[in-house]
């Protein structure tokens, strides 16, 4: 099992490592990640947080945009595309189970998705403690974002198989691919906000609304990173609402989604007739 | 057939697209180191047919044993082999890696990749990307897939369609010698001369119902149809000749003359009865593709 599985993943670094995945991802997350710290370089002095703090809240946010994104570009072809090139038939004629080559394909993804993350937080992380002796207080706050990120990551790896598997043509796969993620990061936040205004602190606002940032992995994201430091939430401002939920609710959160995506993602292939 | 050498046993399997029967009530034995042919115009049923034997399409009814397994279950995977139709394989892979993948899924040692690659010639572009090969190639690099392991069972959909005729002859000799160590085969084609050389039995599927099968003396025999014989007479006599045969037609300066096969020795003496008049005679029999046409156009097709 572990040795279909590790076979899987090997052939995918060489397929990810020759189409340019890796090196687009890398630099996806290096650029952003440095143009955020020299942005948010500005605001460090009154809030009485380190520089590293103040940079890791800044990367949370830029995480949930970004770490969903280049997961869902790396996954949508995964199935579609086996079955667009005609390859898939003949894989499924071997001995391998269909969820084994779906985590052969998430290990191998989610190893791409590490190293842009360590090289964007790390590159972020030296400019920090370089300009600031006290940014070692950082450094759990880092560790925590670096973890959860892959969580986030391959949350939508995994709902990405899915998609790929539901759509069965690569250019579908790309379409429900970029639609869930303008859904679940932009229009959710936004819906949500939109609501807690109207509802004006009546039950939507007590009741619904923590649930509700809760079922978004992005959002979990985002809330665990900011409840689970102080200074990373005096530096973002939402220490209030952070606070009203929780820290193990959203942690379970992170650590659940991701398996809950594996198991749609199998359940689709599944359903895939070749 | 003794079902404990059969390799593969189908009976009455049918299968049904949107009320269009894809397969109907089809029973096939195929016995360990038996090569059969499967025969059919394009959308006659074999890919279906082959699918459905390994697992990847389900069958509506029937029951199939693919040595001695269910269809498409890992125990049945682990003893078949599969080259599907034009076989396909990631561009950016090469074909060495792609083979090493393969072996690594059946659990075989990966230092065979070079050897089953030199095996179907494709040793020099080993590490060249398979984007980069003709279709050929990319055929031999599935063949070599099949190749992997000791397969009890190798189901090939059209093995040969892209290779040239040196080529061809190769993987017939490998085929033999896996056949040879026990394999069952099942093969298609379109090529017709060429399986009836290189394989035991044929089968002709027409319209998801298997029409014929038999060896190709046993198709012949079944399939009855007309001896040609051209006769060309010696100048003058073919008046003659068109007395004693009133049914032949002349064609160019021969004449043609059609008889069953029972005929075929009396027809045969008359004409020597006349062998003063005639200056030359050609016996054709029926040729494979007649008899394909027979079987896969009986009906209605």
């Amino acid at each position: 099992m572990i040795a279909r599985i590790l076979a899987t993943a090997m052939t995918e670094a060489h397929i990810a490592r020759r189409n340019r995945w890796v090196l687009i991802a890398v630099v996806l997350m290096v650029v952003f990640s440095l143009v955020l710290s020299a942005v948010g370089s500005a605001p460090s002095g009154g809030l009485g947080a380190d520089r590293l703090s103040i940079t890791v809240a800044s990367l949370t946010s830029l995480s949930v945009y970004l770490v969903p994104l280049v997961a869902l570009l790396m996954s949508f072809d995964a199935v579609a595309g086996e079955v667009e090139r005609g390859t898939l038939p003949l894989l499924l004629t071997y001995p391998v189970a269909r969820w084994e080559i779906l985590a052969g394909k998430l290990v191998a993804h989610t190893g791409i998705l590490i190293i842009a993350l360590v090289a964007g937080y790390g590159a972020a992380a030296i400019i920090a403690v370089a300009s600031d002796p006290a940014a070692d207080a950082g450094f759990g706050a880092l560790w925590r974002l670096t973890w959860t990120s892959t969580f986030l990551g391959a949350t939508f790896l995994g709902i990405g198989y899915a998609l790929s598997s539901l759509a069965r043509r690569a250019s579908g796969a790309a379409g429900l691919a970029i639609g869930l993620w303008l859904g679940l990061v932009v229009l959710y936040d936004l819906a949500l906000l939109a609501a807690v205004v109207a509802d004006d602190g009546g039950t939507f606002t007590t009741q619904v609304f923590p649930a509700a940032l809760l079922a978004n992995p992005a959002d979990a994201f985002r809330l665990f990173n900011l409840t689970a430091s102080q200074a990373t939430a005096a530096a973002s401002g939402i220490g209030a609402a952070a606070a009203s939920i929780g820290l193990w609710k959203s942690l379970a959160s992170v650590l659940v989604w991701p398996l809950v995506a594996l198991g749609l993602a199998t359940l689709a292939f599944r359903k895939v007739e070749p | 057939m003794n079902p404990m050498t059969s390799t593969l046993t189908i009976s009455h399997l049918t299968k049904t697209f949107g009320g269009v029967n894809a397969l109907s009530d089809v029973s096939l034995h195929v016995a360990a180191g038996e090569r059969v042919a499967l025969l059919g115009h394009n959308g006659a049923g074999k890919s279906t047919f082959m699918k459905v034997i390994l697992g990847l399409i389900a069958a509506d009814s029937g029951e199939i044993s693919v040595c001695g397994e269910a269809p498409g279950g890992a125990a049945a995977r682990a003893k078949v082999a599969y080259l599907p139709e034009n076989a396909t394989f990631h561009s950016a892979l090469t074909g060495l890696e792609q083979i090493t993948y393969y072996l690594r899924l059946r659990g075989e040692d990966t230092s065979e990749a070079m050897v089953l690659l030199d095996k179907v010639g494709l040793g020099h572009a080993a590490k060249r990307r398979i984007g980069t090969y003709s279709k050929g190639m990319r055929q031999r690099v599935g063949l070599a897939q099949t190749l992997i392991g000791h397969p009890d069972l190798l189901v090939l959909d059209e093995p040969t369609s892209g290779l040239d005729p040196v080529s061809r002859r190769d993987f017939y000799e490998l085929l033999d010698g896996l056949a040879a160590e026990g394999a069952a085969i099942l093969l298609s084609s379109h090529a017709l001369t060429e399986v009836e050389a290189r394989t035991d039995r044929l089968l002709i599927l027409s319209g998801g119902k298997m029409v014929a099968t038999g060896t190709l003396p046993e198709l012949r025999r079944e399939a009855a149809l007309p001896i040609a014989m051209h006769i060309t007479a010696i100048n003058g006599y073919d008046g003659d000749i068109l007395t004693a045969f009133p049914d032949a037609i002349r064609v160019g300066s021969a004449l043609h003359l059609n008889c069953s096969q029972e005929d075929k020795l009396t027809t045969l003496s008359q004409i020597a009865g006349l062998k003063d008049k005639v200056a030359d005679i050609d016996v054709i029999p029926p040729s494979l593709e007649d008899i394909y046409s027979h079987f896969s156009r009986r009906d209605g097709q």
